[in-house]
């Protein structure tokens, strides 16, 4: 029960317990935060250890002498126990160092700062279209369930669920660029805008901005809009059918009836009463997205030569550069872990159920 | 008593089904006056959808239809639906059965009651809120500050109802549904719950109908008592003469009541006569009957 229900609630003690109780709750969090990223690291360093790939013959090369390799065998701390180089590891990562890529021959960590505010530029844009456009396509289509907007709703993530990416990326180029000229083509900037705006956020756009460069804003935004328009039809395609789908449970419940019932507004039913209900469902929803957004979309990203993480991870793949993969591994998991616990703390904004333990 | 509040003829609610349409409610008739009508039956013998159908509310795909149905001088069914959500709450509410699941689970308690008031009144926030708080100290909540700001799941059953209620009636309509109101409360808080309510509405000269299936309740509660069966009232007579009920099926549930202090041995079991259905279509033939059968 909360201080709120209890008759003390205005005494020291219900004060206390005000303060206390949301502190000790986030306390918690941080500390299962903190042993989940812990299992992340245990779960990248195994991979690291499993690998078929030999990472002293990826610094060294296949023709280097026995006594080489065994140098920097012994170098790499290879001989220690497994346990010893797992703190190692863990030592290594609380100071940022992830060591060095073999692609680009610099610190990944390094790397992964240079290309992920592409993706989180990116994301964030596609997510934006995603949840603005997606949840009232969703009750748009739950409330005329069966009739034509729902129809075209449906349509529509039956056509976001199905069409590979990499083709409706291919014919967008080829749709909005090639053909009309209305967006620019791959890459963040055309040529001619390289260096400069100085990065500060790593965000072209943000950076254009705050650099007050209206004509790299312009380009940045004409390279980024249709990669996020692509992303954010398949987030709007997965946003609307699930909100569709909540909402049509929540219009069943007894408290809409009990909202005819007093009178209101549909627009007030709909739009306050049961989405009010269904963020609660949402949430959980939206943080997945933007997960896999993070992510990197692979696909997109190679399409639209797009610089972030996505490509930096395929490159890597295929380069069998192991501490970017790794690395990049890391802040994947770093990022799931993060949303998690973003949502938790959004969830208790939204649901007043989930503020009270028990 | 002079016109009546409410007055319904031949009220017939009826649901398509493949195998031909299901009639919920059959030419069902009676008024209300400013006093306390209950309305018993067991499941399915269309109480509850008699009182959805009056407020405009029946469960789709339900046609209605009614020779009469006159809320004081207005004809229900010429209302368009935005003229009839301006009676729902106005002039007509409903209490539904368990106030766990008729809240909003993620709305402050508070405003779901000051949310009726500004939609019938246009009221600013303050005044909705001013008017909410009266109405939760005249459902007798003791610290209605602190009850506005909390939410459906803080508050007792008891509780929950009273807040209903509260958000029923603060638009001040003259006829209130009251849709199996303590069914899903302790016994404890049923009386309290159903006293409050008898309060309001003989304070401000309403009309209510208590639908429910607990005959005992309804007889010693309301003024007239009408028994529905199969989707047609069999029975309508005053509270305190129930006991002089003349038709068989109120005769039958009469007698299967247990009384308190009195040995006896098994409780006789409701002998259903298919003449009590006279007219009655098909598909209600096809469904089970647990008693008598």
């Amino acid at each position: 029960m909360s201080a709120a229900t209890s008759g003390a609630g205005h005494t020291v003690g219900g004060v206390a317990r005000r303060i206390v109780a949301p502190l000790r709750r986030l306390g918690a969090l941080l500390f299962s935060v903190a042993l989940t990223f812990l299992g992340l690291t245990g779960v990248t360093f195994a991979i690291g250890r499993f690998m078929p790939i030999d990472p002293v013959i990826a610094i060294v090369g296949d023709k280097a002498s026995q006594e080489t390799y065994d140098r920097v065998y012994r170098e790499l701390g290879l001989d220690q126990p497994v346990l010893v180089q797992y703190g190692t590891y863990l030592g290594k990562i609380a100071r940022g160092d992830f060591g060095n890529s073999v692609m680009t021959a610099r610190p990944v960590l390094e790397d992964l700062v240079r290309v992920f505010p592409a993706t989180i530029e990116l994301a964030f844009l596609a997510l934006v279209i995603g949840v603005v456009l997606g949840i009232p396509f969703g009750v748009i289509a739950a409330t005329n369930r069966g009739r034509w907007p729902d129809q075209i709703v449906r349509f529509m993530s039956l056509v976001g669920y199905s069409m590979p990416v990499f083709w409706l990326g291919l014919v967008g180029l080829l749709l909005f660029y090639a053909k009309l000229g209305w967006v620019e083509g791959p890459g963040r900037l055309d040529v001619a805008f390289d260096d400069i705006v100085a990065p500060v956020t790593g965000m072209l756009t943000i950076d254009a901005l705050m650099a007050g460069e209206g004509d790299v804003f312009a380009n940045a935004l004409g390279h980024l809009v249709l990669p996020a328009s692509i992303l954010g039809f398949l987030s709007l395609a997965y946003i609307a059918r699930m909100t569709r789908s909540f909402m049509l449970a929540q219009l069943e419940q007894e408290y809409i009836l009990a909202a005819l019932a007093k009178g209101l507004s549909p627009w007030r039913i709909i739009w306050v009463h049961a989405l009010g209900n269904v963020w609660v469902q949402l949430v959980t929803v939206i943080a997945l997205t933007f997960g896999s957004l993070l992510e990197g979309a692979v696909l997109t990203e190679t399409v639209f030569a797009w610089p972030g993480l996505g490509l930096y991870m395929k490159n890597s793949l295929f380069a069998a550069d192991l501490n970017a993969v790794l690395g990049g591994t890391l802040l994947i998991g770093a990022i799931y872990i993060l949303l998690n616990m973003l949502s938790d703390l959004v969830y208790a904004m939204v649901d007043p159920r989930a503020r009270e333990p028990n | 008593m002079d016109s009546p509040l409410l007055r319904v003829r031949n009220l017939s609610v009826t649901y398509p089904g493949d195998d031909g349409d299901f009639r919920a409610v059959r030419n069902v008739s009676f008024t209300v006056g400013r006093e306390r009508l209950g309305i018993v039956g067991e499941s399915g013998s269309g109480k509850s959808t008699t009182g959805r159908a009056i407020m405009g509310l029946a469960r789709p795909p339900a046609r209605v239809h009614a020779d009469e149905l006159l809320l004081g001088e207005i004809d229900l069914r010429q209302q368009s639906e935005r003229q009839l959500r301006r009676l729902r709450g106005k002039r007509m509410a409903m209490v539904l059965q368990d106030p766990k699941y008729s809240l909003d689970p993620v709305m402050r308690v508070g405003d779901q009651i000051a949310e009726t008031h500004r939609t019938h009144l246009g009221s600013s926030k303050a005044e909705a809120r001013a008017a909410a708080l009266e109405m939760l100290q005249a459902v007798h909540i003791r610290d209605p500050e602190r009850v506005y700001g909390m939410y459906p799941h803080q508050v007792s059953g008891g509780m929950g109802q009273r807040i209903m209620i509260a958000a029923m009636l603060i638009a001040g309509p003259e006829l209130l549904i009251a849709d199996e109101p303590t069914s899903a409360l302790d016994v404890t808080v049923q009386t309290q719950v159903l006293s409050i309510m008898d309060e309001l509405v003989r304070e401000r000269g309403m009309g209510l109908i208590l639908i429910s299936h607990n005959l005992h309740l309804v007889s010693s509660f309301c003024d007239r008592v009408l028994v529905m069966y199969a989707g047609q009232i069999v029975e309508i007579c005053d509270a305190g003469s129930l006991a002089d009920a003349q038709h068989p099926y109120t005769r039958g549930l009469l007698a299967a009541l247990p009384e308190l202090g009195r040995k006896r041995g098994e409780l006789p079991q409701l002998q259903r006569d298919p003449a009590w259905m006279d007219d009655i279509a098909a598909p209600l033939e096809t469904r089970s009957r647990k008693v008598g059968a």
